[in-house]
């Protein structure tokens, strides 16, 4: 397997990277705007699995390169996981529309620009797998961060979407929605210790679905039910909680 | 968030700042205020806990490994368990290796930890070539035997009071198969076992275990299991059955009944002699790796280990002297380790010195630290020390006394300018 990384140095991309070459023997392409730490990510993986691994420049917001960028790749990827994402700042966006925008385009254009890309190739190539990691977040809008949310649920749908174009076609499309993870992104919020799982919690739960053929993985399983209570609560009651 | 070590006891209020490249690191130091490095939390008592704690967890990359002489380069944060997975498999173990392997890299030099072989290979410091360490002002120096030398020595069990520990070269040892040839010899007193560690020196791993509330004849009565790398045998580890502890015990589950009595068994289980079976690596170096949280079964209040150890001419006649008190009290545990240590190193603060060494779980309860300033005395007057990996509670005193380079370890911060780098523990003993 040859396997894409977008927004590769999270940790979250990170620890899925290390368990699809320890177990997969894939090979990698890593691709972030901080070339030079990836680099060290690649030779740790080298060093650990002896898979081959590159890297390479890549703007989620850039979208006029994204075509170049794909066009770039030689080898061709055979599958590709969509990693990058921007928590952003909840009150500062709603004073400052231009942090809402960044938030929009990181964790939904630029996902769906570069996915538009690799879907048509995969679509040609009759084979292909697209993972893409978007948020319990995006299940219903909370006051604390429903611009992520609403980027985040916008992804949810657009990969539903995808899922269902490409379902004849041979590509797998998984979406996958965590809750708290324990990662840079979050590490100045104070987060539930029961209910936070590690980034390595959470990439052995993705290759498990993977290996199931899941089109939809909760990470850690018990998201699954909770939002399931949450999306439940009518209305009128939930817009008065303070969420 | 809340932070503790392994014993669960103290548990403090601190922040947490990891980091993923040195470069992000002179920002942090450059705030107010303490810090210490934290990274497994495996330590047991409060030496890498303070208000600030700066975390390696993602500072784990692995930078290079030479297979023809096994030398692997790597950030502090990658653990011990990562380096066996990667490596064993390849033909290459940890040269030395403390009792688990959940640790890092970074925690075994600050500790100087030792394992089963000392008396063959020493600490853990013996295998590690050089390392690059960050100050207090943000610079990065290289530091070996040759390089920046006293800095080095200060490093390796200089518990984190020296800087940040950033990547470490370290050298592992070539290996035939991912088990090990164990023998067991059952030892009826502390005499007999002894004797056993004095004839069975040249043997490359040595530990036994020994039950501390035994008391008269049996004073001392141990298992004693020694084992070399096997020459046969696959070199992949067979999968390992994993237990966990899911809640607390209540406190009162672990008293001297409850403890004598799984002594009785646990000596009982054991034949009196087994010689060279063949055992899988994992349990014979990692046996309670294999149960998580296992610190669980000392109840909510935690627990601490004592561990200590005693010059060699004097080691009979302590131990003697703490195990008959040990036993009077009734306070004690089923996890007591005895081991001989081979000679001291020359690092400043590193614990083993040429003797016997007790190592010991208490469960904290409020007649436990009298009685272990009680004895503190005893193990001061033979000449010996505490483990400051271990240690929670230790007098100033104890410390300047057991550890006769103190002041040189101390002198050696101030000219650095290190300051900046306490842990709870080491306010507590004035390093």
């Amino acid at each position: 397997m040859n396997l894409l990384i977008l927004g590769a140095n999270s940790d979250v991309a990170f620890a899925l990277a290390r368990q699809f070459a320890e177990t997969e023997h894939a090979d990698l392409w890593l691709a972030s705007r901080d070339v030079g730490m990836l680099e060290k990510k690649a030779r740790d993986i080298t060093v650990r699995y002896g898979v081959k691994t590159h890297t390479c420049f890549f703007d989620a917001q850039n979208h006029e390169s994204h075509q170049a960028f794909y066009g770039d790749l030689n080898p061709r990827p055979d599958g590709v996981i969509i990693t990058f994402g921007h928590l952003g700042d909840q009150p500062a966006a709603q004073k400052d529309f231009g942090e809402a925008l960044r938030i929009f385009e990181t964790n939904f254009i630029g996902a769906a620009s570069i996915l538009e890309v690799i879907a048509a190739d995969f679509e040609r190539r009759g084979h292909g797998l697209i993972i893409g990691i978007s948020s319990v977040a995006g299940e219903r809008g909370r006051q604390s961060n429903y611009l992520y949310g609403a980027a985040k649920g916008a992804f949810t749908i657009y990969l539903s979407g995808l899922r269902n174009r490409l379902s004849r076609r041979g590509v797998t499309v998984m979406t996958v929605l965590p809750g708290f993870i324990r990662t840079k992104m979050t590490e100045t919020l104070d987060l539930p210790e029961k209910l936070t799982a590690s980034p390595e919690e959470v990439a052995i739960d993705i290759y498990r679905a993977y290996r199931n053929k899941k089109d939809i993985v909760y990470t850690r399983w018990f998201w699954r039910w909770i939002m399931l209570v949450i999306r439940l609560i009518p209305e009128t009651i939930f817009k008065r909680l303070r969420l | 968030m809340k932070l503790s070590g392994w014993g669960r006891y103290p548990i403090v209020n601190a922040q947490s700042m990891s980091f993923e490249a040195m470069e992000e690191l002179p920002e942090i130091l450059s705030q107010t205020g303490e810090f210490i490095v934290h990274a497994m939390g495996r330590s047991y008592g409060d030496s890498a806990l303070n208000r600030q704690v700066i975390a390696t967890r993602r500072y784990n990359k692995l930078i290079g490994f030479d297979p023809q002489n096994g030398m692997v380069t790597c950030e502090s944060g990658v653990t011990l368990a990562e380096l066996i997975d990667i490596f064993l498999p390849r033909g290459w173990f940890l040269s030395v290796t403390p009792g688990t392997k959940l640790i890092s890299v970074g925690g075994a030099v600050a500790g100087d930890v030792h394992g089963k072989n000392h008396h063959t290979a020493g600490c853990f410091s013996s295998c590690v070539e050089s390392f690059e360490l960050m100050i207090a002002d943000g610079r990065v120096l290289s530091c070996s035997r040759t390089e920046n030398r006293e800095l080095f020595l200060a490093t390796c069990g200089g518990m984190g009071l020296t800087g940040i520990i950033l990547t470490v070269r370290l050298k592992l040892k070539p290996v035939k198969s991912a088990y090990i040839r164990e023998t067991i010899v059952r030892c009826r007193n502390l005499e007999e076992v002894f004797g056993a560690f004095q004839q069975h020196r040249s043997t490359t791993y040595s530990v036994a275990w020994i039950d501390c509330l035994a008391k008269g004849p049996h004073m001392g009565r141990s298992i004693l299991m020694l084992g070399e790398n096997a020459d046969t045998g696959r070199r992949r580890l067979p999968k390992a059955r994993r237990m966990s502890i899911p809640v607390d015990f209540p406190g009162s589950c672990l008293n001297r009944y409850t403890i004598r009595l799984f002594n009785e068994l646990y000596y009982r289980s054991h034949p009196s002699y087994v010689e060279n079976r063949l055992v899988p690596l994992e349990p014979f170096f990692y046996p309670l790796d294999q149960i998580a949280n296992w610190n669980r079964m000392y109840g909510r209040g935690g627990f601490t280990q004592y561990q200590l150890v005693l010059p060699l001419n004097a080691s009979f006649e302590g131990l003697t002297e703490i195990l008959t008190r040990i036993a009077e009290t009734g306070l004690g545990s089923f996890l007591a380790v005895l081991k001989l240590f081979g000679p001291e190193n020359d690092n400043y603060l590193s614990f083993p010195m040429e003797g016997y060494t007790l190592a010991l779980d208490f469960k904290i309860e409020k007649r436990l630290f009298p009685f272990l300033d009680e004895l503190d005395r005893i193990v001061l007057c033979h000449g010996g020390r505490l483990y400051l990996t271990k240690d929670v509670r230790m007098q100033p005193e104890i410390f300047q006394q057991g550890y006769p380079r103190h002041q040189r370890f101390a002198a050696l911060r101030a000219r650095y300018g290190l300051g900046k780098f306490n842990s709870l523990q080491s306010k507590r003993l004035g390093v």
